[in-house]
């Protein structure tokens, strides 16, 4: 492995109903249509070497995915971004892309912003429950996993917590056809949540709004993670995961002026057929 | 007038159901045309989940076909499971296309495709989801024509009540002609409504539509007569036959899905038809003859599938790969072109010599040698013969030994239970082989380390095979046969442990075995079970036997005939069977006299190398044997 990047994409739209599965299957076969020269891990079934992390749950839409990409030969982060979102499903999208600057990106994803539509909630319920919400110490709820039933505290990993009221929360595909615009009330949460174990996901949230106000939306909350990212403490709101390794490799910029192996990731496999068809 | 998409009336529901995401279409190279501009539209299904339905390749064909027309379009639906039914019903959300997600009503053409029976009661509920009459006489302008392919098909009798019609055979050629008949006679400002667009298919020779033949039966409940009761609709109607594949390239565009699917790769079928002559293969009987693509061809539609579709995994598709003219030169190189590129390549292997191995060995040059699959299907030299299997003992064994002492630790055996003349030794002589087998595996090889593993599937009798005559054997001794050969495997003490033993109930056989050789009456059969919540009949969770069975009780009380006539019951020669105005081209006399050959151990050589036996299907048909070689070789493919 020669390089190593740091992609941030997207799942929009009808894309969230993708599984974790789902996602790495279709960003590795968009990874070899593409011909991007991504290196294989050694062994007895050799298997591309992408890794992810935090990934939003199924049914979870986001704007702030990250996975890691190692190559076999340098590419400029540009066109790899390019290369990868013009190969991708529309619905998945490349966003960003930068070379790793090194460290673990896991390390730097402490919270996440998600962005919840509530239909048929009327805002000012909703902030009523908010406040009841934040009121507490402690909010606990119950989630089965895969470990059955567990029982966990939500309150201590919410770090922000307000409601936008009525609109359309941003990122959501836009071809809702037929939808009649009627007079049906909308509710926005924007929940700023830190990271921990276990998993705080904004559905739990929600059950522990349920629980300490009977907040009880009609229908499934539409919901979308909007970053990923270190948390400031002072702010309460999140940086952007990759800016250190952008900061690195805008240092090793200047020390040698330009990129290196820039445009060299043309396709490898998948090429045009010598004539002897 | 246009028709809205129900994607915002389903997306609330989506939430709430197992693997959403098989719902929302959007596959890579999935087609959506503008609904407005096009004169004919088809709506496909293969009648079951997304997971097994996405990959079939005669839907996808079709699909890309007909999306090519212009002026046509073609939409995909697939089964959806009870958790989203349930939800449909109680939100009046009606069956939709995975594409444009438009209602399945709207479409001029219902196209279903069965390759199993086991999809009928899955195509009632996809009816009335859509609000479509569940029966074809109670349809109306506002419905489409519901249309059966697939193999199934060519025995459509069982569930003539519910589709319009049905194509027996390839699809490509008749689904355009298809088209046009539409076009035309909505072009013309459908004249005679349905009934004249039904007859001007029928007339054409090559849909059956099973509203214009009558069928009569005896006192008895065997058919008298099945005759057209309208001018101009023929006695019989014939198969479609796809000549020169390598002009039908498809498919160019290979459908990607977002899901996780049964089959996750790219497949191009090298050849189709078969001419073995496996006496209960009716894939073989009705695809007849070979038809090959030719070396270049297969290796450009491999070389464009990878291309469009980023799958690592290539599969060369036919019923019996290893007999194309040149597989050699086809696996050799592939295998030297994709060397290195982490695309593995696979070749479903069922010949039984050594040749399969070399071919197996080509293909996992870069890979892995963790299984090769033969089949045998006869556990005694007498069962193969029966049913026309020409594998000697000592063949099975050779090859075997050849695949442990060329590194395989792993084999795989398929066997049936339950063929015609079965004695239980036939069945208890598979133990005996599959001792054979790893005691000479362990002598080649000088290791323990070897493995085989039995698998045995219930025989069910098909139409249009010699054995469309035979009585099926009962499940009770099916499921006795199989029960002493498992505590004969288990007992073992030296070779126990090496053989691996999986195998199916046989009670899932008999209602295969219903549907299978069913007539009209068996419809009935069908809509009971369907009311009383059968679904997904291929899945053994949903699989009930019993319901299956209390149901043909109630529904066939007054027809005098029961399940057992339709399974165990061994036919005469003169019996007119639901199928006869169906042809598949086989001659019905060559089909008796193998039956009868069967029964005297006498075995039928392969057309393609030996001269014509007379089956009946070429001169039937107008068509031929077409296979190579061509002497051309593949050069390594140049990366830019
Ligand atoms: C790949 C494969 C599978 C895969 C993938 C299935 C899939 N989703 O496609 C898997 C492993 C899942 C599978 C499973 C089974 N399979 Co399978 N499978 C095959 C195989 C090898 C290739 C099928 C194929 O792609 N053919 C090529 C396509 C192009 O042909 P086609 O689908 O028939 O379509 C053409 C025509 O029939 C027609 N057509 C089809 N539909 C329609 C619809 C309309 C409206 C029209 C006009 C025309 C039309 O047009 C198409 C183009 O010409 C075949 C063997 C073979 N070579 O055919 C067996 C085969 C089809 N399978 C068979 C069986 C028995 C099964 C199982 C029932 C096994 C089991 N007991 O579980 C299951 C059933 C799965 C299910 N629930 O549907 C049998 C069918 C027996 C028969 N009646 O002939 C076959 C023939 C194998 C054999 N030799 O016995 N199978
Ligand atoms: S007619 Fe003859 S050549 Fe043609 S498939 Fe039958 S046996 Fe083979």
């Amino acid at each position: 492995m020669t390089q190593r990047l740091r992609v941030r994409y997207a799942k929009r739209g009808r894309l969230r109903f993708t599984s974790h599965r789902d996602i790495s299957r279709a960003i590795e076969r968009a990874v070899r249509r593409a011909g991007i020269p991504v290196a294989f891990s050694a062994g007895f079934s050799p298997h591309p070497k992408i890794s992810y992390a935090g990934a939003a749950p199924t049914g979870v839409a986001s704007e702030a995915e990250y996975l890691e990409i190692g190559l076999t030969r340098r590419c400029d982060p540009q066109r790899l971004r390019a290369d990868l979102d013009a190969s991708l499903p529309p619905g998945l999208d490349a966003l960003d892309v930068v070379e790793s600057g090194g460290g673990g990106l896991a390390d730097r994803l402490h919270g996440s912003v998600w962005l919840v539509r509530l239909r048929g909630v009327r805002p000012a319920d909703a902030a009523d429950a908010v406040e009841r919400f934040l009121a507490r110490e402690q909010v606990e709820v119950e989630r089965l996993t895969k470990k059955g039933m567990r029982r966990f505290d939500t309150r201590q990993a919410v770090v922000g917590l307000t409601v936008e009221g009525a609109g359309e929360p941003a990122g959501q595909e836009p071809d809702r056809r037929g939808e009649e615009h009627d007079s049906t009330p909308c509710a926005i949460l924007r929940m700023v949540v830190r990271h921990v174990t276990p998993a705080v996901r904004p559905d739990d949230v929600l059950a522990g709004l349920r629980l300490v106000a009977e907040l009880a939306p009609p229908s499934p909350p539409e919901v979308i993670r909007l970053a990923q990212g270190p948390l400031d403490d002072e702010t309460g709101g999140l940086t952007d995961p990759l800016d250190f390794d952008r900061d690195v490799a805008d240092s090793r910029d200047d020390e040698q002026g330009t990129v290196d192996g820039a445009g060299e990731c043309a396709a490898s496999v998948g090429g045009d057929v010598a004539a002897d068809l | 007038m246009s028709v809205e998409s129900l994607f915002p009336r389903l997306e609330p529901l989506l939430p709430r159901v197992q693997k959403p995401i098989q719902y929302v279409g959007g596959e890579l190279n999935s087609t959506v045309k503008d609904w407005d501009d096009a004169e004919v539209r088809w709506a496909l299904m293969y009648p079951d989940a997304y997971e097994v339905g996405l990959p079939n390749q005669g839907v996808q064909i079709l699909y890309e076909i007909l999306n090519e027309l212009e002026g046509t379009l073609a939409e995909r639906t697939y089964a959806v499971w009870p958790d989203l039914e349930a939800l449909m019903r109680e939100h009046g959300v009606p069956q939709f296309t995975v594409d444009a997600h438009r209602p399945v009503r709207a479409f001029d053409v219902f196209g279903l495709s069965f390759s199993t029976e086991l999809g009928y009661t899955n195509m009632l509920t996809a009816l009335s989801l859509a609000g479509i009459p569940l029966h074809a006489a109670d349809r109306t302008e506002e419905d489409p024509i519901v249309l059966a392919g697939g193999h199934a098909a060519f025995n459509p009798e069982p569930i003539a009540d519910f589709v319009d019609a049905a194509v027996l055979g390839d699809g490509e050629q008749i689904a355009i002609a298809i088209t046009e008949v539409i076009r035309e006679w909505k072009a013309e400002g459908r004249p005679g409504g349905r009934d004249e667009l039904l007859l001007r298919l029928a007339e054409s020779g090559g849909v059956y539509v099973p509203k214009f033949y009558d069928v009569d039966y005896h006192p008895d409940g065997r058919i008298q007569r099945v005759a057209p009761n309208q001018p101009g609709v023929p006695f019989r109607v014939h198969k479609h036959t796809v000549m020169d594949l390598d002009e039908w390239p498809y498919p160019k565009k290979p459908l990607v899905p977002l899901a996780e699917t049964v089959h996750e790769r790219f497949s191009v079928e090298i050849f189709r038809g078969c001419t073995r002559g496996c006496r209960f293969c009716q894939a073989g009987m009705i695809t007849r003859p070979v038809r090959e693509r030719s070396i270049t061809t297969v290796a450009a539609m491999v070389e464009n599938g990878v291309r469009e579709s980023g799958f690592n995994e290539v599969g060369l598709l036919s019923l019996s790969s290893a007999d194309h003219s040149e597989i050699g030169e086809i696996a050799k190189g592939l295998a030297d072109r994709y060397e290195g590129t982490q695309t593995s390549l696979s070749l479903p292997s069922t010949r039984v010599d050594a040749f399969n191995i070399t071919l197996a060995n080509e293909f996992s040059r870069n890979g892995r040698r963790s299984g090769l699959t033969f089949a045998p299907e006869g556990g005694s030299e007498r069962m193969r013969k029966v049913i026309n299997k020409m594998v000697t003992e000592e063949d099975l064994i050779r090859t075997v030994s050849t695949a442990y002492s060329q590194g395989w630790r792993q084999v795989k055996l398929y066997f049936m239970c339950g063929l015609p003349t079965e004695q239980d030794e036939d069945v208890m002589a598979i133990a005996d082989l599959a001792r054979k087998v790893i005691k000479a595996g362990r002598e080649v090889t000088g290791t323990r380390d070897i493995r085989c593993t039995v698998s045995i599937g219930g025989f069910v009798p098909k139409p249009h095979t010699p054995f469309q005559w035979a009585g099926q054997t009962d499940h009770e001794t099916v499921d006795r046969r199989l029960r002493e050969l498992r505590d004969d495997l288990r007992r073992d003490k030296e070779y126990g442990r090496a053989i691996g033993f999986r195998y199916h109930d046989g009670k899932p056989s008999i209602v295969e075995g219903l549907l299978s050789r069913g007539d009209r009456r068996v419809g009935r059969v069908v809509q009971a079970v369907w009311e009383a919540g059968g679904r997904f009949d291929g899945w053994s969770e949903h699989f009930s036997y019993d319901r299956w069975m209390e149901c043909a009780a109630k529904a066939l009380a007054d027809t005098g005939v029961d399940v057992d006539w339709y399974t165990t019951r061994e036919r005469d020669e003169h019996e007119v069977l639901p199928w006869d105005h169906l042809d598949a081209g086989l001659d019905r006399e060559w089909l008796w006299q193998d039956w009868q050959d069967s029964l005297s151990d006498v075995e039928v050589e392969d057309c393609r190398w030996t001269p014509c036996y007379d089956c009946g299907v070429c001169p039937t048909m107008g068509t031929e044997i077409q296979i190579g070689p061509t002497g051309k070789k593949l050069l390594p493919l140049t990366v830019i």
